[in-house]
């Protein structure tokens, strides 16, 4: 049998060498269940040793080894070679500085993420013997695909808003200021709208709808950012309808 | 060992280009500037129709004319584009549940093609021959 090989031109940048980043292309025999991820891999233990990139599960779940494939966002792990042609491009995420090779700088998204409060903000401090706090399974359903967001930041990398505007705080932090708003257990909602209801937040999104079409866990920002948006709207009529009461 | 971030900037003007899914968002966008423009004409034909018979005719007659129609389904077709795009993403935005059930956004799609229908046949029937 023929041994499979594929020619992988990957983007390499050398803080300490190199002004800009430049093309490396490496040729790899592979076999047909490999993913991107298992080319990769190859260049490091076998070709170049010098080859930075972040991964780690191999199985679509840890979300570190997203990078644009053929000039699509995708994971690494979740891109079979199979599925391209003989070449195949690989650059580091869009939208994000390079620190080395297929390495991005994440600060902005941590940042952004950070100020949304990404967890549930309790009513009142609970203690362990209180036991769990209790949900339906419709409760559950309201928020449960936006719990799958794996900070993968491909949605990021394909957002041209993103790209546009540095202040936006872009899809996945968005998504999941929904997910936590959209929790019974949660009254954190006011205290979120300042980040997620300003102009950075939801209004900069024009739904181009790409973050959705790349996520690799069906997560859909695109529709989180719209609900969020018509929540917000509501809630501004709601103010002079009812001004006593508090979101 | 020293940290020197590369930055890439992206394309400020042809970004747009660079994916077709950026161009349909870009079509999806454009096609409100033809329905706004022929809103304007319809605006500019009632206050035609104010002025009297003979103004009204020769709005007609401009309207009429092959760039006239030649815009008219320009127009057509983005209007049908835009429609097409808004019933495709009100799922995203107005997740319906019935009875603790998702309800399919197909469905959903589809009330909002069957509204359209529906209207377009009544306000037919009511004014159109």
């Amino acid at each position: 049998m023929n041994q499979r090989v594929i020619k992988l031109e990957i983007l390499r940048y050398d803080p300490e060498q190199d002004d800009a980043p430049h093309f490396q292309t490496y040729t790899v025999p592979y076999q047909e269940d490999w993913v991107v991820l298992d080319a990769i891999n190859y260049v490091k233990d076998e070709l170049d040793r010098t080859l930075s990139y972040r991964w780690s599960c191999h199985m679509a779940v840890c979300g570190s080894c997203g990078m644009v494939v053929n000039g699509e966002p995708a994971l690494a792990c979740h891109a079979f070679l199979r599925d391209y042609p003989e070449k195949i491009r690989i650059e580091p995420l869009q939208n994000f500085p390079i620190e080395r090779d297929l390495v991005i700088v994440m600060d902005d998204f941590m940042d952004k993420l950070g100020s949304v409060k990404p967890y549930v903000v309790a009513k009142e401090e609970r203690d362990v013997d209180d036991g769990e706090h209790l949900q339906t399974p419709l409760e559950l359903a309201r928020f449960k695909q936006y719990t799958d967001c794996i900070n993968c930041l491909l949605c990021y990398s394909a957002c041209p808003q993103y790209a546009l505007t540095d202040s936006f705080v872009g899809p996945a932090a968005l998504a999941l200021a929904h997910r936590y708003n959209l929790d019974s257990r949660d009254t954190g909602r006011s205290a979120r709208e300042d980040v997620v209801s300003s102009n950075a937040g939801i209004w900069e999104c024009s739904f181009v709808g790409a973050c959705s079409e790349v996520c690799p866990k069906s997560v859909d920002p695109a529709a989180a950012i719209q609900q969020t948006k018509i929540a917000s709207t509501v809630d501004y009529f709601m103010k002079f309808l009812k001004p006593w009461k508090r979101i | 060992m020293s940290r020197r971030p590369y930055i890439r900037e992206p394309s400020k003007g042809g970004w747009w280009l660079e994916q077709p899914r950026y161009i349909r968002y870009m079509m999806r966008e454009i096609s409100a500037l033809f329905i706004g423009i022929y809103v304007l004409v319809l605006i500019v034909g009632l206050f035609q129709l104010s002025r009297g018979e003979a103004a009204y005719e020769e709005f007609l007659a401009t309207v009429e004319g092959p760039p006239g129609r030649v815009f008219a389904v320009l127009a057509m077709l983005f209007a049908i584009y835009h429609t097409y795009t808004w019933f495709q993403v009100t799922p995203k935005a107005m997740p319906l549940t019935l009875g603790g059930k998702p309800v399919p956004g197909s469905f959903i799609v589809a009330a909002h093609w069957f509204g359209l229908v529906l209207v377009s046949a009544a306000l037919w029937l009511l004014v159109g021959s």
